[in-house]
């Protein structure tokens, strides 16, 4: 790795340092009841916004309203999503003019923007007007995000609160995201992006004539043209980001100039899509009373993402070593090193790789280099980051009660073996809360399976892999555990754009996204009539060292034990045989 | 001892150990009738409809009955390597389902074996029923109504449970109790309930019969602890919703591996795959959950209590706060003499001799405590004393005395005691108030000595404390639990003897609705309270708490409203209780992890195993280089089903336990059973592979 990656990544655990408090805090108050910053700005047009929309400030809702509210909400603006995909055609803003989205595409790209996956089977400059971009596309990464937010929330209420029934206003929780953090932050980062080069028009795609030669095609006709897009890009990139969305204006996404348009831009995008998953352990600790139950989470998650970092970093800044002796593949001023086949040499391994784990051990997606060009080993990094579930830091809340599930689980198991019925915070984890959190777990491995093995023995399945082999394997699973995991990262190599993979992909996002929202809200509507035990000296401690580290394990085990064969097909096969 | 102070030995000696095991004939742990009823019902409980209880075992069933059919019908075609994989392969699948039933079968052995002396017990009697006119007429037991009347005279068996309503008897209540020694059964008062099965001794009481035929005592305890009832306990079901969903996910992986595995060319047998799901699945915690359980019951039937229900101790083990009364739990009850202070410029030894006449005679408890405090610490032996005359201890005198050979000696309430000496012309020396007033404000009683005009010193007379009750609250304590002492003492005494016991708290001057209400405020805050009694006005208290136990000489009221019995009648037993639901959480959990953990090792041996024949490097991950694919299969099942074998001990006896905090709890048991968890198998898959397998040649 070069030096300059050092500095980068050095640069966004600094910042990362800096933001997780102060944001952590922040959104403590802004969730809380008392009052918050910028109250005096946020509250009139908040208040505007309750009026207009009919919602009672003040009136709150048990677990099974909060989740109706969140589907009825969704289900709407995916409609609405879908139907302007459909007639974006006869809309103004489209100075492509581009034509209608198929059905079974906009079906897939409605869902996969609803569901903060943002798994694109098309290319933004091809596919969409700017009308879908800006009131489509953009809109939902807003709202998909704040419903997360909003979420987590109420999760972190049903362990605050003791014996009550309701866990907060789903209408209040989301427009606060919206107004106060989402809102704020992205505008500010679109005048940096735009600062930094990244485009913000309406214009038409332009046919410019190059110097250098474009395309040689096979017949030796020499194109000496490019086509070059315009768009409203600097005020999506950082909704995509901060929103752990993904889904870019651009096919190349993090990688094309006129969205990132320098390493500054992309190490700054990397930090956007790490800050709220980050600041939410804090804000978990704040709201809960106790900074260090935060600690352990934020540990848990801070431990996973460098080991993830670390191996994908450490095997691609190697350099592949299928490559003669004598060839090095060490960093030098003109040569970034490591293994650079589609990673784009701006970025160079480090930035590469960072991005990689950022973006899946998120729920963001966007990807600045092609993974499936990884070596085995680090391709597997992003992948099994997915596979964690999103949990370190994972999505914008959403990473937050996935980690808390998975304590549950570990408090269930170690709990016992301090001699006491498990309990967390006080609240004692029993047969119902034990129920769904296996749901939670089980639920998407068994959707990412089933799909992955229906599709692998039949034929529409097979033909949309690129390659053949342990690595088609991959492929196509990483296309099922990113769309079921809400990602929306791709491995590349697939063709996605065809019914099948429009189909499935949709239903598993569907499922991805609310079986487990469900599962998480039932657990918190079922946590918050509880009594909460008082912690003695024979309370299993949460906020220690060993737990953390058992968190971790468990995390993992939980996790491998259900990916292993698959992975020991896919990318392991691929590894030990050497066929890369 | 607790202080050096008391040196009077206890009335009742401490038990050594405070786990008294009394074992029934036919109940020691792996007694071989046990085991040979055991293995039988390993095969009877093969039914599906008894399978299907245990969920995890019962995937394991269906697997084995599958690769049994298909290793039949493909024996012709299969070489014959492959048919002595399949066979080692169907075999140990097999053992993990026997193995199972046969754990469950002992734990179930040895509480069945108690059943069956005390169903013994329940033998029909011949009862005789009071008529209205004072006669009675015999019917059979069975046929007894609640509300009847029946006399039992001296060597008859009672009949049903019931209180005594007239008369008095001696009554041996071993076949329950399995204590020898008789007890008194009288009318009125908390020694009125008497239980059917035990036998009347000598006198004839009357009982009025309270329980039907056929829900006695006797009845639930041989169902209990029969297991004939047992039902699934809260967390015990929330484990296994666990684990089911755990199986599920595996079964899911392992169908799903198939595809792959086909897309891959590496289409696999489905013997494999059914290994690979027992392999995975949390099998060995599946095996054992229902053989912990119901030993844990049993665990409490060797300390000879009685849970009603699993749920109850389960709560033990969540029990934070503990209401101990504190007579005949914290204390002996009778106030003893612990020193013999002089005053007025007497002698220790002169008063000491004194106090010994003074007492020969008194049979009174504190009496005899003083002359043991004489022969023990002055070594003084009891004279003879021809023709003394015994001055009674009245209400109006408020002292006691002896007139013997000229000598008036008089022990007593101090001022009692002033007012006779200065009757006599005597002088009160000023040490007295001071030495009288330090031992009250200790919680002490002081007993003025005086000799004709002479006051001669004070007995110190105090509560004491069993020895040895200090260190079980400290252990209590380091387990996060509040002890709480109940009595019925002024707050002053309350406190002395708080700080004496090292009990965590006192409440002074109690009266049951004072307990209850403290079982409500302590519930509240979210608090488990675990508490013991015997008087029909402990009964809502005991049926408030979470863990209510009632000493089996208590009423019958009390008896049914507590959760738990305890037939020794010991009140200490509560920290044993607390105990023993802790010990049942922690062998559940580690068993758990353990079996967990240990999948990390198989999956190392078997995926690359099932796949050498297309990717023949994926063999790099098997670290321990074992012979080849199928040892290596035929290994891990050979570990999966054995370790279970091996575990049956620990299920049954329970995890050692060993009183500490909660965080230093999880660090040892993590360490053995999660860390231990991940290298046990490594090391026996290895060895399994070089001693058994290899040498036989599999391949």
């Amino acid at each position: 790795m070069s030096p300059t990656n050092w500095v980068q990544i050095a640069a966004v655990v600094v910042l990362l340092a800096i933001s997780t408090p102060l944001l952590g805090n922040y959104m403590a108050k802004v969730y809380g009841k008392e009052k918050a910053p910028g109250d005096r700005f946020f509250l009139p047009i908040e208040r505007f916004i309750y009026r207009i929309c009919g919602i009672d400030a003040e009136g709150e809702q048990r677990w099974s309203i909060y989740v109706i509210s969140m589907l009825v909400f969704t289900l709407l603006g995916t409609l609405a999503l879908y139907l302007i995909l459909r007639v974006q055609g006869h809309l103004p803003f489209n100075a492509d003019s581009q034509k209608g989205v198929a059905p079974d595409l906009s079906f897939n790209t409605a869902i996969s923007f609803a569901t903060n996956t943002n798994w694109q089977n098309y290319a933004g400059e091809t596919a969409m007007s700017h009308l879908s971009q800006m009131f489509g596309l953009v809109v939902k990464q807003f709202v998909s995000a704040a419903v997360g937010m909003a979420l987590a929330v109420a999760f972190i209420r049903a362990l605050v609160r003791r014996r009550r029934t309701t866990l907060g206003s789903f209408w209040v929780d989301t427009v606060r995201s919206i107004t106060r953090i989402l809102l704020p932050i992205t505008f500010v980062f679109a005048i940096v992006f735009m600062s930094q080069g990244a485009i913000q028009n309406f214009h038409a795609t332009k046919t410019v004539q190059t110097v250098a030669t474009q395309t040689v095609d096979s017949k030796g006709q020499v194109t000496r043209t490019q086509s070059v897009p315009g768009g409203p890009v600097a005020s999506m990139v950082p909704i995509e980001g901060l929103g752990d969305n993904g889904g870019g204006a651009f096919n190349a996404n993090g990688a094309h100039p006129y969205q990132l348009p320098n390493p500054i831009s992309s190490t700054l995008y990397i930090w956007l899509a790490l800050m709220i998953p980050f600041a939410f352990p804090w804000t978990f600790g704040k709201m809960i009373g106790s900074l260090r139950q935060g600690f352990v989470v934020l540990t848990a998650m801070v431990v996973l993402f460098s080991v993830g970092l670390f191996i994908a970093a450490g095997v691609e800044g190697a350099g592949n070593p299928k490559f003669p002796k004598g060839v090095s593949q060490a960093a030098t001023a003109s040569h970034p090193g490591g293994n650079l086949e589609g990673k784009d040499t701006r970025l160079g391994v480090g930035l590469s790789t960072l991005d990689a784990n950022s973006i899946t051990a998120t729920s963001t997606g966007t990807t600045n280099s092609a993974h499936e060009s990884f070596l085995p080993v680090g391709g597997t990094v992003p992948l099994f980051q997915i596979m964690l579930g999103e949990v370190d830091p994972g999505g914008t809340g959403t990473g937050l009660y996935g980690m808390l599930i998975l304590v549950f689980i570990s408090v269930f198991i170690a709990g016992l073996m301090v001699g006491r019925t498990p309990e967390y915070l006080g609240k004692k984890i029993q047969a119902r809360e034990t129920k769904l959190a296996a749901v939670y777990i089980l639920v998407l491995p068994f959707t990412v399976l089933v799909f992955s093995a229906v599709a692998i023995v039949i034929t529409p399945g097979l033909k949309s892999l690129s390659a053949s082999g342990p690595h088609g394997l991959t492929e196509l699973v990483y296309a099922y555990t990113s769309q079921a995991h809400n990602n929306g990262s791709a491995f590349a190599g697939i063709t996605g754009d065809t019914m099948l993979y429009n189909i499935t992909g949709g239903v598993t996002m569907l499922i991805g996204r609310f079986a487990l929202i469900i599962a998480a809200l039932a657990i918190a509507g079922s946590l918050v009539r509880k009594r909460a035990v008082p912690v003695t000296a024979g309370t299993l401690r949460t906020d220690t060292p060993l737990f953390t580290g058992l968190l971790i394990v468990v995390t993992i085990i939980v996790t491998g034990l259900t990916y292993f064969p698959v992975l020991a097909l896919g990318p392991l096969a691929e590894h030990f045989s050497g066929g890369f | 001892m607790p202080t050096d102070t008391i040196a009077v030995p206890p009335p009742a000696p401490p038990e050594e150990d405070h786990f008294p095991h009394r074992h029934a004939p036919g109940q020691r742990p792996f007694d071989p009738v046990v085991i040979r009823q055991a293995l039988v019902q390993t095969f009877t409980k093969l039914t599906p409809w008894h399978m299907v209880k245990a969920p995890v075992l019962f995937v394991v069933y269906i697997g084995s009955i599958w690769s049994t059919v298909l290793f039949v019908r493909d024996f012709s075609s299969n070489s014959s390597s492959d048919n002595v994989f399949s066979a080692l392969v169907v075999a140990f699948v097999w053992f993990v389902v026997l193995f199972g039933n046969f754990a469950e079968a002992l734990a179930e052995g040895r509480g069945k074996a108690q059943a069956n002396s005390l169903r013994k017990a329940r033998a029909e009697t011949v009862a005789h029923v009071l008529q209205p006119d004072g006669s009675t007429v015999d019917k059979p037991s069975t046929k007894l109504e609640v509300g009847e009347r029946v006399r039992v005279e001296a060597s008859e068996v009672i009949p049903g449970d019931g209180d005594v309503v007239q008369g008095m008897a001696l009554v041996d209540e071993s076949a329950i109790t399995g204590e020898s020694a008789p007890v008194i059964r009288e009318s009125g008062g908390d020694r009125s309930a008497v239980t059917g099965g035990t036998r009347v001794l000598s006198d004839r009481i009357v009982v009025t019969i309270t329980t039907p035929p056929g829900e006695t005592f006797l009845d639930r305890m041989i169902a209990l602890v029969e297991g004939a009832d047992r039902r699934k306990t809260p967390n015990e079901v929330a484990l296994l919703v666990l684990l089911v969903g755990l199986t599920l996910i595996f079964v899911m992986a392992v169908a799903t591996l198939q595809p792959f595995a086909i897309y891959s060319g590496a289409h696999q047998s489905v013997i494999v795959l059914v290994a690979l799901v027992v392999a995975l699945s949390p099998t060995t915690i599946g095996a054992l959950l229902s053989a912990i359980g119901i030993a844990g019951m049993d665990r409490m039937v060797q300390r000879n209590v009685l849970a009603m229900s699993g749920r109850a101790v389960e709560a033990a083990g969540d029990v934070s706060t503990l209401l101990l009364d504190k007579t005949g739990t914290i204390t002996y009850g009778n106030r003893m003499a612990s020193e013999f202070v002089p005053v007025g410029g007497h002698e220790e030894l002169e008063l000491a001799r004194v106090v010994l006449l003074s007492s020969l005679a008194d049979e009174t408890p504190e009496g005899r405590s003083i002359v043991e405090l004489c022969e023990t610490r002055y070594e003084l032996t009891p004279v003879d004393m021809p023709g003394a005359e015994l001055v009674p201890f009245t209400a109006q005198t408020r002292m006691s005395g002896i007139e013997w050979d000229h000598r008036s000696i008089r022990k007593g309430a101090a001022d009692a005691v002033q007012r006779w000496v200065e009757e006599r012309g005597g002088q009160v020396p000023p040490d007295l108030a001071p030495v009288v007033e330090g031992i009250a404000t200790g919680g002490g009683t002081p007993l003025v000595v005086a000799e004709g005009s002479n006051v001669l010193g004070v007995i110190h007379l105090k509560d004491t404390v069993k020895p040895g009750i200090g260190s079980q609250f400290a252990a209590m304590r380091t387990l996060g639990i509040r002890t709480v002492m109940v009595t019925g003492d002024n707050p002053l005494t309350a406190a002395a003897i708080e700080k004496e016991a090292g009990v965590d708290e006192s409440m002074a001057e109690a009266t049951p609705e004072d307990k209850m209400d403290r079982i409500r405020a302590e519930q509240a805050g979210g608090r488990l309270v675990a508490m013991t009694g015997d008087g029909t006005n402990d009964a809502p208290a005991l049926a408030l708490a979470d863990v209510g136990v009632a000493m089996n000489t208590g009423t019958q009221a009390a008896k049914e409203a507590g959760n738990m019995v305890d037939l020794d009648s010991d009140p200490t037993k509560l920290m044993d209780i607390v105990e023993v639901g802790k010990q049942l959480l922690i062998t559940r959990g580690s068993l758990t992890t353990f079996s967990i953990t240990n999948d990390v090792a198989k999956y190392f041996v078997i995926i690359p195993a099932m796949f050498y024949a297309v990717f023949p490097k994926l063999s790099d991950i098997d670290i321990l280089r074992l012979h080849n694919p199928h040892a290596a299969i035929v290994s891990a099942m050979i570990f999966n089903a054995i370790i279970i074998l091996f575990l049956i001990p620990l299920a049954l006896r329970g995890v050692k336990f060993k009183a500490m905090n909660a965080t230093a709890q999880l660090r040892r048991n993590l360490l053995i059973f999660g860390v231990g968890g991940f290298i046990t198998p490594f090391i026996l898959i290895k060895l399994i592979d070089l001693l058994i397998i290899g040498p036989l040649g599999v391949h």
